[in-house]
């Protein structure tokens, strides 16, 4: 019998297994500054142009005049979806580019925890992603986005868990298929953006695409941010609406994630990853 | 029914990739405390049936019991009291050696990991480089580390791919007598897949002979050695590796 009693890993579910991904992916973002500053540049840059953008319809936009944060606000919470979904992705590709899946589960590290994790630290990345722009709106253009108060909590945690559902789907993908399907992580997300309505209201779509558009959380989150930057009106039923789809993706896409991974166990996937 | 003291119980087990039987039919147990090694050339089988032991691959058909459990049903009940290293498989690069062992020694639920760390880099001599990334360690410091990794949670039953590839036979020495030692220390099973024949006859109580996914012959070194009338076990090995039968050397070398 092994000497160390604590080595066994039969329970269902550990978080400290579920911390131990999460800090082995901490030591290599604390490992790499350029890391660090490639999780808030994009955001920050975007954050910027779109500063710019805002300040020059401001004279010349009676829409955009009404609630002059919008622009900067749906930049900000676009990319909070982008980062969520990346936050994944990426880190579920570490472990591939490190050929480091076969090493994790043969401990007892379950796929369901390894799944947990990815969202944990999606939240993480995200966060840091994300806050430098949101913090720099503030003397740049007089912009604080932490005014939209406690519907900005209901937006961020539902734009999340969408980049989640996105980023879990892609991991998936490109588990089955191998690292040559890894640019699908930068370029999957923007199939959503057009129907998201980040930019522009939903009714602005053909009417034939707009039940395709409210078939999306995002939809119902930036018609939601609208809401409460031009009429200061928190709309509950789209709130709703985006936990409710939120919920049914965010299940079907661990259920892809977790066949995917039986498939890769019947292929023998788990050892061969890598370039 | 598998004998008392089997640790692993094999039967039947079948791997196909499609058109390609990569494992067939291999049947076998690993008795408690012993080393058992599974040999045979690239592509016979061997690191397929230690990636099937180990959950990581499912079989086709089969069954798998590992210290009792229904390895396809219960895998997680008993990969905390196993442990596995391969020269393939590696550990993140970018990792510190500590970090690497330190992550590993949480996901097996250790109850002191900073402790325990410190005593496999202690017994294993890579304390001095346990700050260093483990991608820029040398393939005998890597294969130390990997060593270290696999015994972080003691295992009762270790698996290890070619555990001395690669290595310089200085190192190669070191490692099989850590094996050793840790075996006869703790009393746990090992079964191991190389193609090195000294190795295997220097520290396996039990061969299974592996060819095209079977298992072609089974026994003790010194019993496969005698019934193939052989000196040592790579004489062995070439015979079973290219189909030859007993005395179909000594017939060759008569005809020339």
């Amino acid at each position: 019998m092994s000497a160390h009693a604590g080595a066994r890993g039969g329970a269902l579910f550990s978080w400290r297994r579920i911390g131990a991904v999460i800090l082995r992916h901490t030591y290599v973002l604390r490992s790499s500054w350029p890391r660090l500053l490639e999780l808030a540049y994009w955001p920050t840059v975007q954050m910027i142009l779109w500063g710019f953008i805002t300040t020059f319809f401001l004279g010349h936009s009676s829409w955009v005049a009404q609630a002059a944060g919008v622009l900067i606000s749906a930049v900000l919470l676009w990319d909070v979806l982008f980062r969520a979904n990346l936050g994944v992705s990426l880190t579920f590709m570490e472990e591939m580019w490190a050929r480091n899946l076969g090493q994790m589960f043969v401990s007892p590290l379950r796929p369901y925890e390894m799944v947990a994790a990815l969202t944990l630290m999606s939240l993480i990345r995200t966060a840091i992603s994300v806050s430098p722009a949101a913090l720099l709106a503030l003397p740049l253009y007089d912009v604080w986005v932490f005014s939209l108060g406690p519907p900005l909590v209901a937006f961020f945690a539902n734009l999340l868990v969408f980049g989640w559902s996105i980023g879990l789907v892609v991991s998936a993908l490109v588990l089955r298929f191998g690292l040559g399907a890894e640019s699908l992580a930068w370029v999957a997300i923007f199939a959503v953006a057009p129907l998201s309505g980040i930019y522009y209201p939903i009714d602005t779509l053909p009417g034939w695409l707009q039940p395709v558009a409210w078939s999306l959380p995002s939809a119902h989150v930036f018609e939601g941010m609208r809401s409460v930057l031009f009429d200061d009106v928190f709309r509950l039923d789209l709130l709703a609406g985006a936990v409710a789809l939120n919920a049914a993706y965010l299940a079907l896409a661990s259920g892809f994630f977790l066949y995917t991974f039986h498939v890769a166990r019947r292929r023998g996937l788990l050892l061969q990853q890598g370039e | 029914m598998d004998p008392p003291d089997a640790v692993v119980a094999v039967d039947t087990l079948v791997k196909r990739f499609a058109a390609v039987t990569a494992v067939d039919a291999v049947s076998f147990t690993v008795a408690a405390g012993s080393t058992t090694a599974l040999l045979g050339g690239n592509g016979a089988g061997k690191t397929t049936t230690l990636a099937i032991l180990l959950g990581l691959l499912l079989p086709t058909s089969g069954a798998v019991r590992v210290f009792g459990e229904d390895m396809l049903r219960h895998r997680h009940r008993v990969l905390g009291r196993m442990n596995f290293s391969s020269p393939y498989v590696d550990l993140p690069r970018r990792l510190s050696v500590a970090e690497n062992l330190s992550v590993y020694g949480h996901l097996y639920g250790l109850e002191s990991v900073k402790d325990r760390v410190r005593a496999v880099a202690r017994d294993l001599d890579i304390e001095p480089f346990l700050d260093r990334p483990t991608g820029e360690l040398s393939a005998g410091q890597k294969t130390r580390v990997a060593l270290a990794k696999a015994l972080l949670n003691e295992p009762d039953l270790l698996l290890l791919d070619e555990p001395t590839a690669s290595l310089d036979p200085d190192t190669g020495d070191w490692v099989r007598s850590y094996l050793e030692t840790y075996r006869h220390r703790t009393g746990a099973t090992i079964l191991l897949a190389s193609h090195n024949m000294g190795e295997v006859e220097r520290l396996c109580d039990h061969v299974l002979m592996m060819r095209t996914g079977r298992i072609v012959d089974r026994g003790s070194p010194d019993d496969l050695i005698a019934r193939y009338g052989r000196r040592t076990l790579e004489e062995v090995f070439l015979d079973i590796a290219r189909d030859r039968r007993r005395g179909d050397t000594d017939r060759d070398t008569a005809a020339q």
